[in-house]
């Protein structure tokens, strides 16, 4: 493999990782607190495209360009797939705080179906396009030449990968280090103890929806900008497949999410990549899925619960 | 009076735990409450916390009604509660543990200075600030479990058996301060089965057996009366 080749693919890699781990953490950010896989996370993702679809063509409309039209979109897909987030926490999760497991678990999956046939009632399952938030050249490869080695990346991708980082990383500060964040983790921890620390419990698990959803918009709106195709479906491979990130990473942790992503990134562009060499050509790209979560079953059979996953004790 | 709970009855499903009970607490007290196994002891306290809703009854708090506040309110109104088996966070510090319990207040400094006073009361959490809750040992998360309460700054302690798995050594340094704790002004209302030790820091009991108090009275009386000797004293 070459070094260009290996550079170009490292960079596809790293870009899809990102994108799954941004919406990984929203699965895992409402599993910790909750203790709840939200199926409609996907369809979160997916209504957080479709806003910022509305969102850019309105600031396109007006002549609002780049930097501020993406800037702007993304800005306001969060904040509305926030409150999306948060609302449907507020009237499908919390009557069910002390429901049976599965009756959840149902309440969840029928959300995500129900955000899926709105949007295609509402909108039609034709498929849109973003209007046009960057500059055209900035989707266009660009060559620099490293240590003799000509390499190949897209200004979209770098900005795509930045934003991911950044979001990731002003979510480590938030958990991490502010009031709010500490009770998110005691909550993950031992839910019953915490209102006696005079934290309100319910404030939390609403911020966490407002962070999960945030992230996924935010996924959303680049995901649309790097592929063009946002439709009321677009939400359930994807979704599943972060979810799956979030698993293999450990379900309920924070580095897992992100860390998950990734590898699920880098599977399964690599797979396709070494596909394309003539030795290994039975890796087309119809087998990618196949072989990524084949080595994905083999992560999780090796650690049941992901790779920074600990068996939870089970609490009264 | 700073705590007056009336004709409190609490169910579990459809089973009554706690059969009409009613016991006051006058600021500056230390009471205990007394029972054996499944007395309904941590149920009384949780019920006051606000963590289970009452089937019937009332709990005044300093002249209001606890009944009309979520949990994290009745701490934010003053009352702190050491659960029982301590409940600390394991994937939290001890000093994150103390700024938790600290959640709804915002004065600054005096968060600082209440988190000085938890290290000199206890000088072994002071040493121990960025470890996880997890890997302390049990009399150091009773302490931590205490010193949270402190960090709530609370007029009224409700300690569950802060005794609990502890050698005897440390139960009595951790109620020597909650002698303390009560001089400088905290009043207590404290849940033990060890009820020597609790007869001796409080000033007056209640024995609860069965969801029902049967006994009520000043230290002396409940350790002198031959049914609470035979029962709780060990003859
Ligand atoms: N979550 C629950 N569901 C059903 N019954 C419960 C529950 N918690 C407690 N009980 C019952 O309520 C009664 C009182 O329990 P409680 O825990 O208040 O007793 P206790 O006096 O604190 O006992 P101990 O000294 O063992 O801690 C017991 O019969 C117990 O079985
Ligand atoms: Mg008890």
């Amino acid at each position: 493999m070459s070094m260009a080749f290996f550079f170009q693919q490292l960079l596809n890699a790293v870009q899809l990782g990102s994108i799954y781990a941004l919406i990984a953490l929203g699965y895992t950010l409402v599993y910790g607190v909750l203790l709840l896989i939200n199926f409609a996370h996907g369809d979160i993702f997916m209504a957080g495209a479709f806003i910022g679809y509305f969102v850019a063509t309105f600031l396109v409309g007006h002549g609002v360009g780049w930097p501020w039209g993406f800037i702007l979109t993304l800005l306001f897909s969060m904040a509305f797939t926030a409150m999306l987030g948060v609302g449907i926490e507020r009237v499908a999760y919390r009557p069910l705080r002390t429901a049976p497991r599965l009756s959840v678990v149902v309440t969840a999956l029928g959300v995500g179906l129900l955000l899926e046939h709105i949007t295609l009632g509402a909108l039609g399952a034709s498929r849109r396009n973003l209007p046009p938030l960057l500059p055209e050249t900035w989707k266009q490869p660009v060559e620099i030449s490293i240590l003799g080695e000509n390499l190949n990346f897209t200004w979209l991708k770098v900005l795509i990968i930045v934003i991911s980082l950044l979001l990731m990383i002003i979510l480590q500060i938030i958990v991490r280090r502010t009031k709010a964040g500490m009770a998110m983790r005691a909550i993950s921890y031992d839910k019953f103890a915490v209102p006696l620390m005079g934290v309100p419990v319910d404030r939390i698990i609403a911020l966490t929806f407002i962070l999960g959803s945030s992230l996924a918009a935010a996924a959303g709106v680049m995901y649309a900008v790097q592929y063009p195709v946002i439709e009321p479906y677009m939400g359930l491979l994807v979704g599943w497949q972060a979810f799956i990130a979030a698993v293999v990473g450990g379900i309920g942790d924070i580095r897992g999410a992100m860390v998950g992503g990734f590898i699920l990134g880098f599977v399964q562009i690599f797979v396709v990549a070494l596909g394309q060499f003539p030795a290994l050509s039975f890796l087309s790209s119809t087998y990618r899925d196949l072989v990524a979560y084949a080595l994905l079953l083999i992560i999780l059979v090796v650690r049941p619960t992901g790779i920074f996953g600990v068996a939870r004790r089970q609490k009264v | 009076m700073l705590l007056s709970v009336k004709d409190l009855r609490v169910k579990y499903g459809n089973i009554e735990a706690v059969h009409g009970i009613s016991f006051e607490v006058e600021e500056g007290e230390i009471v205990t409450l007394i029972g054996a196994n499944g007395a309904g002891k941590t149920t009384t306290l949780m019920t006051i916390s606000g963590l289970i809703p009452p089937a019937g009854g009332n709990i005044i708090y300093d002249g209001q009604d606890l009944l009309q506040h979520p949990a994290h309110k009745i701490v934010e109104m003053g009352i702190s509660h050491v659960p029982e088996g301590r409940r600390i966070f394991g994937n939290l510090t001890i000093e994150e543990n103390l700024r938790l319990a600290a959640y709804a207040r915002t004065d600054k400094e005096q968060i600082h200075k209440d988190l000085q006073r938890v290290y000199e009361i206890f000088p072994r959490l002071g040493e121990r600030k960025k470890q996880l809750g997890d890997t302390l040992s049990g009399g150091e998360q009773q302490m931590l479990a205490v010193g949270r309460a402190l960090m709530t700054r609370g007029r009224l302690m409700l300690l569950d058996e802060p005794s609990m798995g502890l050698a005897p050594i440390l139960v009595r340094e951790i109620f020597e301060i909650l002698r303390e704790i009560n001089q400088q002004g905290t009043t207590i209302l404290l849940v033990e089965q060890n009820a020597r030790m609790a007869l001796k820091l409080a000033g007056r009991g209640y024995v609860l057996e069965t969801g029902n108090i049967v006994l009520e009275g000043t230290s002396e009386e409940l350790l002198a009366n031959p049914n609470v000797r035979r029962a709780y004293l060990g003859g």
